[in-house]
């Protein structure tokens, strides 16, 4: 099978800005300066202003812009064109309602240190959304403030760290062990290692699973602050034993963060607040469907069991008991009243300035309004039933390391292939000629050759099967053909880019005299 | 449900074709005790009319978001181009994920090859990153990293770094071994004054500039200090506008300079989300915190841009990472991108300049005012303290609830020892009209 080139246009070969800029041009034009001036030295010293006149920034007209950014746009991947399988990243779709509620003036334009009695919207807003999370998760400690998912993480295991010091005092330094599966995102260690603990690592069964007995072995070692667990874990199985899980590591003193990166599997149909999980982060820009941007911004809140609550950061966002007028205005009004409260001497602190992405908290409401609880639960069923059909139409044709019936994502492994000598960075840019997203690879680490799919309920049958379909071309290319798979993708604007040479030599910016432009093609 | 494809019978022959005979069964793996045998207790589906309704119902309680305000301490008002919030609203950038796959992202990598370009430009330093959460956790993370680069175990920060930043700060290290100490201001000029605590043992100085109380600091001076004692300099800018105009961190000697980016072009929104501008010298590059994009090419010699240095970072090196960070502030990255383009070299400088002079003009009338002094005497950029005979709290509530004014952010909330002061903020968005009525409302009232 050979794929033509796509033709050449202006468009397949935009130059950086820089490059572009013509000395003299201009994109923008601001009011004139309606007060009167003074003379620029009265106000600044000459040595405190700049004297390179902005080297090197661009000089291009309001059409260069529009220009540049939206060829360039052409070269990205979106889930507004298609499936867009990544593993642990939920990529759902993104409605245009909630990017559309976000922008209304009184949300956009709203300063953070505008006074409490009028920000009632806003406050009352990231109260209604704590509360439906609050009910989603059975966690009824609540704070939006954490502003991504690593940031939630931190958040949750120092709510284990302040509460195990509050508890045990001194003897709190004895318990410094947290425990996470070697299946784990990168960041579970990383965020731990910022609350001072040390990380074990917990093994995984043949079954995909939770190691209980080196879990046992583990807690009786003594120390062991607590747990960081993904369920369902990050190969799409849930943690049956999740209850006994959760009681072992209690037993032994710990506490039970759990990952939420996977909720999209249990929304509506189980609550981590009912298994015995003490403490867990949502990402918003997953389960919740504010958009990943392109790599952000996200939204990681953070909810606990009511014995973890002090220690959330400040400021909370509460509903007030009694209104509180302000005090020129005598006229108190009978409606619900919200305020921030800064009073919780046992508070970790706070975690970002503010009060967290409130942007995100807007688009998350929305699309909890949009669903529903019948809803919600739909989105759920939904994403499993895709994820499942997609295991049930892939099995025989690529290697599944685990028996067990997958969540909202399956993986798989290379090994049917890498014998032919392809390997998953192959097949996953030989997908992107067949017009997708490849899957997450080689996460988890625990399985050679990983290849994680995670469909979500955005997906309709025709394109899951197309999937299928183009997933079994691409096996079938391999056994016959692997040259083919191997020196994908042959479609898109560049090839495969040299990544070892760009670390050893790293080039981080432009520079004038710098010889970044071999465009060749 | 609209955003699901598949309609109902659709979803039953996929069952079928799986041999299940119910959507109940896909959940089998979860214990029966552990599932929810109820509906949740949120809200009945809303039509889109309904959501639209309700949300402009409250954004409508934000008065706060319609009236004339001079409140800046860290997020403040200014023109966006239009094309901004148009532009990154392309599919191709919003709905995209973490560019993970160079061959298809590369409309994202080469946003972030220009967005750190700029920042370096801005900024003065060699090499920056492709964004951080917000300021104040770019100024944890250059906390930490300063310590990572000298071995040193204190920091030193400035009384005048924003509250915010520095209560973050502190939330980020309290379980690590960095000792933080504070260095006072000087009332008379309102920079920093107290080095005392600064030795060889401090990984860093810190500092903001233009500092909380619009004070733009000497940081010449303050580099030659920090390094007299093999410490870093970390500069703080909450103020990215103030680039325009002020000479770069970089010029002066900073070591790390992280800040705030919210002011090129990104909506207030309550507080986030904003974006975090992480930059530093070369020689450090290995040490950063966040992703970096660099260039590479494929074997035919294109051009093309990929995440680098990728063994800083938590996927590869767990617990051992240079931050937990994962990912950066994409779109709101590209926004600033967006920004600075669109702006350019003379935008940049003209919106400055606007600032500067505005806040200049304001603050000169409002010393005029009987009962009102501007107490510091160190030159600024766009805000500027003022100190009233009354309390501030009283004097910005009475501005707001007989006039519609907000004046400005009164200092107790930050520093309760300074009850009769408030910070007032000028951008290039309010006009001469409306800084007259501040004016004329404070002589009235005041």
């Amino acid at each position: 099978m050979s794929i033509k080139k796509v033709t050449q246009h202006p468009s397949q070969n935009e130059a950086l800005i820089f490059e572009r800029s013509q000395a003299g041009r201009i994109g923008y034009r601001l009011p004139k300066l309606d007060v009167v001036e003074t003379n620029i030295d009265e106000l600044l010293p000459a040595e405190l202003r700049r004297d390179d006149d902005l080297d090197g920034v661009p000089e291009v007209s309001e059409v260069d812009v529009v220009r540049h950014f939206t060829r360039i746009s052409t070269w990205n991947y979106s889930i507004d064109l298609g499936m867009y399988p990544l593993g642990s990243c939920t990529m759902k779709y993104n409605s245009r309602l909630n990017e559309k509620v976000a922008r209304i003036a009184g949300f956009a334009n709203l300063h953070p240190l505008a006074p409490e009695e009028e920000s009632q919207g806003a406050l009352e807003l990231i109260y209604e959304l704590q509360q439906d999370l609050a009910e989603i998760t059975g966690l009824p400690g609540v704070s939006l403030q954490p502003a991504a998912g690593a940031q939630g993480e931190m958040t949750g295991v120092m709510l284990i760290r302040a509460f195990l010091d509050r508890r045990d005092g001194d003897a709190s330094k004895d318990r410094r062990v947290m425990l996470i599966p070697d299946s784990a995102h990168g960041t579970n260690p990383a965020s731990a290692a910022l609350a001072g603990f040390s990380v074990k690592t917990i093994r995984s069964t043949a079954e995909g699973l939770t190691d209980m007995e080196h879990l046992k072995q583990v807690c009786d070692e003594g120390g062991v602050a607590g747990l960081m667990l993904t369920n369902p874990n990050t190969v799409g199985i849930f943690e049956t034993n999740i209850k006994e899980i959760c009681a072992t590591i209690h037993a032994s003193g710990g506490l039970v963060y759990m990952d939420g990166a996977n909720m999209n599997a249990l929304v509506g149909i189980a609550r981590p607040g009912d298994m015995g999980v003490d403490v867990i982060h949502l990402n918003l820009h997953k389960t919740f469907s504010t958009p990943h941007g392109g790599g952000g911004p996200g939204c990681g809140p953070c909810l606990c069991t009511s014995a973890l609550e002090p220690f959330l950061p400040v400021p909370r966002v509460i509903k007030a008991e009694t209104p509180v007028g302000s005090v020129f205005s005598e006229s108190s009004s009978s409606q619900s009243h919200f305020r921030l409260d800064f009073d919780r001497p046992e508070s970790i602190g706070r975690v970002k300035a503010f009060y967290g992405n409130f942007g995100m908290m807007i688009r998350a409401l929305s699309y909890i309004y949009t669903h529903g609880a019948d809803g919600l639960k739909e989105a759920t069923e939904a994403a499993v039933l895709n994820a499942r059909y997609l295991s049930h139409l892939l099995q025989d044709d690529f290697d599944k390391p685990y028996a067990a019936d997958p969540m909202h994502e399956v993986v798989f492994s290379h090994k049917k292939q890498s014998r032919k000598g392809v390997h998953t960075l192959d097949i996953a840019k030989r997908l992107i000629d067949y017009g997708f997203h490849p899957m997450t690879i080689y996460f988890p680490l625990v399985v050679e050759g990983a290849m994680l799919i995670e469909p979500t309920e955005s997906v309709g049958r025709q394109d899951l099967d197309a999937f299928v379909e183009a997933m079994k071309d691409i096996d079938k290319e391999a056994q016959e053909n692997p040259q083919l798979v191997i020196d994908a993708p042959h479609s898109t604007r560049i090839g495969r880019l040299d990544e070892a040479s760009a670390a050893r030599k790293p080039v981080l910016r432009w520079k004038p005299d710098q010889e970044v432009s071999a465009i060749t093609a | 449900m609209r955003y699901i494809p598949n309609s109902p019978e659709e979803r039953e022959e996929m069952l079928a074709a799986i041999g299940l005979a119910s959507a109940g069964e896909l959940f089998r793996s979860i214990p029966q005790d552990l599932q929810l045998k109820r509906s949740l207790d949120i809200t009945e589906a809303l039509a889109e009319p309904e959501v639209i309704a309700l949300m402009e119902k409250l954004a409508a309680k934000n008065t706060a978001a319609v009236k004339p305000s001079f409140l800046g301490a860290g997020v403040y008002s200014h023109f966006s181009p239009t094309i901004v919030d148009h532009l990154i609203q392309r599919s191709e950038f919003f709905t995209s994920y973490t560019p993970y796959q160079p061959e298809i992202s590369q409309g994202t990598l080469q946003y972030i090859f220009e967005f750190q370009t700029l920042i370096c430009q801005l900024t003065g330093m060699e090499v920056a990153n492709a964004s951080m959460y917000d300021g104040s956790t770019a100024m944890a993370e250059a906390y930490l990293m300063a310590q990572r680069v000298t071995r040193r175990d204190k920091i030193v920060v400035a009384e005048t770094v924003h509250p915010e930043y520095r209560e973050v700060a502190k939330t980020y290290t309290q379980h690590g071994d960095l000792k933080i100490e504070t260095a006072s201001f000087d009332e008379e000029t309102g920079r920093i004054s107290n080095l005392s605590a600064l030795d060889d043992n401090t990984a860093a100085l810190v500092v903001q500039s233009p500092n909380f109380f619009g004070c733009v600091e000497d940081l010449k001076a303050l580099s030659e200090k920090a390094h007299a004692v093999g410490a870093l300099l970390v500069v703080v800018v909450t103020e990215a506008i103030s680039f325009g105009l002020l000479k770069s961190p970089g010029e002066c000697g900073a070591d790390i300079v992280v800040g705030e980016g919210q002011s090129f072009g990104i909506p207030m929104s309550f507080g986030g989300p904003h974006v975090g501008l992480f930059a530093t010298r070369e020689k450090f590059v290995r040490n950063m915190p966040g992703r970096l994009c660099g260039v590479a090419y494929d074997k035919n010699g294109n051009r093309g841009f990929v995440l680098t240095l990728s063994t800083r970072e938590q996927h590869i090196r767990r617990e051992k990472a240079t931050s937990n960070i994962c990912t950066n502030q994409g779109l709101i990255a590209l926004a600033a991108t967006i920004y600075m383009e669109t702006m350019g070299k003379k935008g940049l400088q003209e919106v400055a300049m606007q600032n500067a002079q505005k806040a200049a003009y304001a603050a000169k009338k409002i010393a005029s005012i009987e009962g009102f002094e501007l107490p510091f005497s160190a030159p600024k950029f766009n805000e500027f303290v003022v100190r009233s005979s009354n309390l501030a709290e009283e004097v910005l509530a009475k501005l707001r609830e007989k006039k519609g004014i907000i004046g400005g952010l009164a200092l107790s909330r930050y520093y309760p020892d300074r009850p009769n002061e408030f910070l007032v903020c000028v951008t290039e968005t309010m006009k001469k009209d409306q800084i007259d009525d501040l004016i004329q409302s404070l002589s009235v009232l005041g």
